[in-house]
């Protein structure tokens, strides 16, 4: 639940960044709109994390008040923006992954994650078709725009295999039914992400490539931090207010 | 920016409407991305609704200085308005 919540809680608040700062009126809010969305899937999984964990916990607890350490995201959310282009190429990557999982969560063995991934299936099938979409249009569009989608892929590519790599948590929750299968998962990924990236005249880097992973056991890249201290400035100085 | 994103109208039919309503315009470059972009801006994801784009110089208006020679002649003529009719109880609302 928390990985998940995380997931969604750091990308929501990165593109919460870009806001006024998109290239035109409308991406920006449509980039408004992700994160509103994504920050309502967080909600749903740190109430249910912060139910299962028994401690009295509240979601802003669990959102405000966990150091990077504590953080179970996957490294690919707290990548910083950069250009239009990288950003796009990181919720494209994060969309495909999102999607199929969110799929497979609906038929989960636990009804409340069946019930909240059935509400954020809806969202997260807008997500896609609008990161895929662009990530052609801009992929297949200029010179520029094209060089610009290729080295976003090619360096967020190393960030893209992480999701599937599971650990003993993660082969828990597939022995009981409450999560998909890793193999299934990263198939339909590569299959998506194929058939987009061919249509964007752009080259996919290897399936078997290395991958970077420690963003699920708390081990971050130095970009966490940062958007953690502007995220719980205020909780952090005013401990336990009200809002 | 102008040349490259053409102005759509945008009209709606909301969950329960009979037909679709104009509700603004927007910048676009193309249809697919202006039905995007309405549905962010003008639906908030309501589910059940319908949209329609028209790129804005694909609509003729009528023109203000025309408005006499085409509306005012039905406005003196009161037997153009079929309201003379005996309607019977159960069709009050028609």
């Amino acid at each position: 639940m928390l990985r998940q919540g995380d997931n969604a809680l750091i990308l929501s608040q990165q593109l919460c960044k870009l806001c006024g700062k998109g290239p035109a009126l409308e991406e920006d809010m449509a980039l408004a709109n992700v994160a509103l969305d994504l920050l309502g899937q967080t909600r749903m999984w740190l109430t249910y994390a912060a139910e299962l964990e028994g401690l009295g916990r509240s979601e802003d607890h669990l959102a405000y008040l966990r150091d990077a350490h504590q953080m179970r995201c996957c490294l690919i959310v707290e990548q910083p923006n950069g250009d239009y282009g990288f950003t796009l190429m990181r919720q494209f990557l994060f969309d495909t992954w999102h999607y199929f999982l969110m799929q497979g969560l609906t038929r989960s063995s636990d009804p409340r994650i069946a019930e909240i991934a059935e509400k954020s299936l809806k969202e997260v099938t807008y997500h896609l078709r609008r990161s895929g979409d662009l990530v052609v249009r801009l992929g297949d569009g200029t010179p520029e725009s094209r060089q610009r989608m290729q080295s976003a892929l090619d360096a967020l590519w190393s960030y893209s295999g992480e999701m599937f790599i599971y650990d003993e948590i993660d082969d828990q929750m597939v022995a009981q039914g409450v999560a998909p299968d890793a193999a299934d998962l990263r198939a339909s990924f590569l299959e998506h992400a194929g058939e987009i990236f061919a249509e964007a005249t752009l080259a996919m880097p290897p399936a078997d490539a290395w991958m970077h992973k420690g963003g699920k056991v708390g081990k971050h890249s130095e970009h966490l931090g940062y958007t953690l201290a502007e995220m719980q400035f205020l909780q952090r100085a005013y401990p336990g207010a009200d809002w | 920016m102008s040349k490259e994103w053409p102005l759509w109208e945008v009209f709606i039919r909301s969950q329960h409407g009979l037909a679709h309503k104009h509700v603004g315009s927007l910048h676009a470059p193309d249809a697919e991305m202006a039905v995007n972009n309405a549905r962010d801006v003008y639906t908030r994801r309501n589910e059940g609704v319908s949209i329609w784009v028209v790129r804005a110089t694909d609509i003729v208006a009528s023109s203000p200085g025309d408005k006499s020679a085409l509306f005012e002649p039905a406005n003196s003529k009161v037997y153009r308005h079929p309201t003379f009719f005996p309607m019977p109880e159960e069709v009050k609302n028609l």
